[in-house]
């Protein structure tokens, strides 16, 4: 059953690769993935579509939670939120064609970018399935092109992510020290 | 001490990260990048142990970690130095051993272009590390080290590892000391909820046949004392797990041996038919649990681990608890104690009973080592090991039966004792982890108990005992056989041995004068004792090689798959004729 996963992440080198890792080591194919600065400079959020086992779903979660540079990681799943795609599709317009394009993609609530002889870019924002039955439609037309965003969630519950402090540095050895009682040499 | 004001290079600064974090030695093998890093070294107090191959570098460092419970520290240079690391370091992560390794990079500029020797050791370490870092600015150097030796250190531990451009090692700048770092994503569990722990000490008073399941958390949390506390208050039977050994004293008489894959009788039955499992920093790893569904099916289970992601894993817990298992146990101990007079005797007769069933197990089925006196059993060395240890020397193992036999004979009274490798299972790990161990406590018998396929992985690692002077006794328990995979093959193959008949072993006695120390074979049983004598009363390294008798199996043995009752106590029938 296909997962949504909503990160929030440092923005750091490797934290993708890290996260994909955990689905990855799994064998897990990753349906979408969305990944983008947040208003922190700092941060990236990112949302996840992936198949996963539903026995597995809360283990990913943990695993992923366990990385370093990840600050918070939800499931989304069946969890109050609102998630949208976009897709870019490219249509061959001829003359003929083009106002019943026009008028369907209205419906879609999609807007024409580009405007050529030979077509139209047209932009759909919307669910995945209403994304779907718009390249269908437009499909229909004739030849097309599209490029989806991949899924991009926020969750309704504004749940502030658990930072940990600043510890100072060293701070490892004493506790080492107290809980093996060998002295540091 | 250096002065802040003056430049200095990141090598320096480097060691001087590593000297705050309480490093005392580096166990490493220097190459092309990392040679501003040793030039660094040249005029640095910081020791450095040369041992003969990376992967031996990372084992080392291993040993040092698990015999002192301090963070050990490995370095290799880029490319092959670096990639040689990488069975060390999943060993370590499998393990949960604390260890920073310093990898040399290529120079920032040249990242990415093939140059000679670079290697994409940051993407190749990434699974193998519990985190890892690239350094392309010396100004962040002095952070990162100390981030990796916390992060190495704390939590669940774990290996971390810093590759490093070769210029920011040559780069020049001022040295501010970093005083905290801040890692806002990275939780240390600590205490656990107090409302779960209450809950626990109420599970453990209502249970009947109540069983502590200690693992590996327990020494790396330093939780022994909590959890002898615990077995004697409530007067529970313990297993420990391969990597829990000394977690509890082997001696204590709540202690049940080991249980899983070739634990004792007792253990996995008092595993199958408790109703309250008291798992402390264990995973339920398939080798201790046997097939999933048939395990311990009566039981309620208590799990407390310090990694959240360990809990639910395997097997779901009626009541999960995140922490650190010293502070939880510290907490439980007080509740119980508070909670006992009310309670405590609610179910004596039936712990009574079960006791009485325990006893009755080990009875039936002892862990009894086999002794010949035609010709010398494996299990009679380790138990000849056990008596000069006494429980208190340390004890290196490499990977094979002669493991196996090691963990079931051989006692443990402290933690700590015992360092094997344990979830990987690597072959070589034996003698540099005692290498480690050795320059760790000097002060401590160390065995190096290996057997004569894992011996030879890491034979190189000879010239640095006497390199060192390290008087580490290293045992090899000759078979003449990769023995645990003939012992799969004879059981589970019908007995046919595939390439597992190790030809062309060398002469001992000549292989440790080449390197000009003492080593010796014997064969028959009535040396085996002056032999091991020998060797503890060398003042230097010795090599001595066990001739044993050739088809010996591993004992009980839960079949791969099958359920941890459904043991095999003993052999079948003989099926190899002795060579
Ligand atoms: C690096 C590595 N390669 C292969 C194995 C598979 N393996 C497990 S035990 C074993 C045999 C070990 O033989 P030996 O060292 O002689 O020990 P014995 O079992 O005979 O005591 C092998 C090959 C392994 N664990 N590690
Ligand atoms: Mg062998």
């Amino acid at each position: 059953m296909l997962q949504v996963i909503s990160l929030l992440v440092e923005n750091k080198p490797g934290a993708l690769m890290r996260i994909t890792g955990v689905l990855t080591a799994r064998g897990y194919n990753i349906e979408s993935l969305t990944v983008a600065r947040t208003l922190d400079p700092a941060l990236s959020h990112m949302t996840i579509v992936v198949d996963v086992d539903p026995s597995l779903r809360s283990l990913v979660i943990k695993q992923m939670i366990k990385l370093i540079n990840v600050l918070q990681a939800s499931d989304l799943t069946e969890s109050r939120a609102v998630a949208r795609e976009m897709v870019l599709v490219r249509v061959k317009a001829p003359v003929d064609r083009r106002t019943a394009i026009l008028k369907e993609a209205e419906i879609f609530g999609a807007r024409v970018i580009d405007s050529s002889v030979e077509g139209f870019a047209l932009e759909a924002t919307g669910d995945p399935e209403k994304l779907d039955e718009f390249i269908d439609v437009m499909r229909s037309y004739g030849e097309l092109d599209a490029t989806r965003s991949g899924l991009v969630a926020i969750s309704l519950e504004g749940k502030k992510p658990r930072l940990s402090p600043p510890v100072p540095t060293g701070s490892g050895v004493e506790k080492l020290e107290q809980k093996t009682g060998v002295p540091n040499g | 001490m250096m002065s802040t004001s003056s430049l200095v290079s990141g090598a320096r600064m480097l060691l001087e990260c590593l000297v705050r974090e309480g490093a005392e030695c580096i166990f490493g093998y220097p190459g092309g990048v990392t040679l501003p890093l040793y030039d660094a070294m040249y005029d640095h107090p910081m020791r450095h142990v040369l041992v003969r191959h990376e992967e031996n570098a990372c084992f080392a460092a291993q040993g040092y970690a698990i015999a002192t419970g301090r963070v050990g520290v490995c370095c290799a240079t880029s490319g092959p130095g670096a990639t040689n690391l990488v069975t060390g370091l999943v060993n370590g992560l499998m393990d949960s051993t604390p260890i920073v390794a310093i990898t040399g990079q290529v120079a920032s500029k040249l990242i990415g272009s093939d140059a000679f020797q670079e290697a994409d050791t940051f993407g190749i370490t990434r699974s193998c590390t519990k985190h890892n870092y690239l350094v392309k600015n010396l100004a962040d150097l002095p952070q990162i080290i100390h981030e990796a030796f916390y992060i190495a250190g704390s939590g669940r531990p774990g290996p971390v590892l810093v590759d490093i451009a070769k210029d920011v090692f040559s780069g020049q700048s001022r040295y501010a000391p970093v005083s905290a770092i801040h890692l806002p994503g990275y939780k240390v569990p600590s205490d656990g909820h107090t409302g779960q722990i209450r809950r626990a000490a109420q599970m453990i008073w209502e249970a009947r046949r109540p069983i502590v399941y200690a693992g590996g958390g327990i020494i790396s949390a330093g939780a022994s004392a909590e959890l002898r506390r615990l077995v004697e208050f409530v007067d529970i039977p313990a297993v420990c797990t391969l990597m829990g050994l000394g977690g509890l004293p082997s001696e204590h008489p709540n202690f049940i041996s080991m249980p899983g894959m070739h634990g004792s009788y007792a253990a996995n039955m008092g595993l199958t038919q408790t109703d309250l499992i008291i798992a402390l920093g264990v995973r339920f790893d398939d080798r201790v649990t046997g097939r999933l569904s048939a395990f311990a099916p009566h039981a309620k289970v208590i799990h407390v681990d310090i990694d959240p992601s360990e809990i639910g894993k395997n097997r779901i817990p009626e009541l999960p608890i995140v922490g650190d298992v010293r502070r939880v146990l510290e907490k439980l101990n007080q509740i119980l104690a508070e909670t006992a007079p009310a309670i405590s005797t609610q179910n004596a007769a039936a712990r009574r009973s079960w006791w009485h069933q325990i006893r009755e197990w080990q009875e039936q089925y002892p862990l009894k080592p086999v002794i010949s006196e035609a010709e010398i059993k494996p299990q009679h060395v380790v138990s000849e090991i056990d008596r000069l240890s006494g429980g208190k020397a340390i004890v290196t193992s490499d990977v094979g039966q002669h493991q196996m036999w090691s963990a079931q004979f051989i006692r443990f009274n402290e933690p700590r004792l015992w360092i094997n490798s344990g979830g990987l299972g690597s072959m070589g790990f034996g003698l540099p982890a005692a290498i480690g161990a050795q320059f760790a406590r000097p002060d401590k018998l160390v065995f190096a108990v290996v057997g004569d396929g894992g011996f030879q992985m890491s034979i190189p690692e000879l010239a640095t005992l006497v390199n060192y002077g390290l008087p580490v006794k290293v045992v090899i328990l000759n078979n003449g056989y990769l023995g645990m995979v003939r012992q799969w093959q004879e059981l589970f193959y019908n007995n046919r041995t595939c390439a597992v008949e190790l030809e062309g072993f060398p002469d001992v006695q000549k292989l440790a004068a080449a390197y000009g120390f003492t080593g010796r074979t014997v064969e028959k049983p009535h040396e085996l004792a002056p032999a091991l004598q020998e060797a503890v009363d060398d003042p230097g390294p010795y090599l001595l090689n066990v001739r044993v008798s050739p088809c010996e199996n591993v004992f009980p043995m839960v079949p791969a798959g099958s359920g941890i009752s459904e043991m095999v106590v003993g052999p079948p029938q003989p099926v190899l004729v002795p060579k």
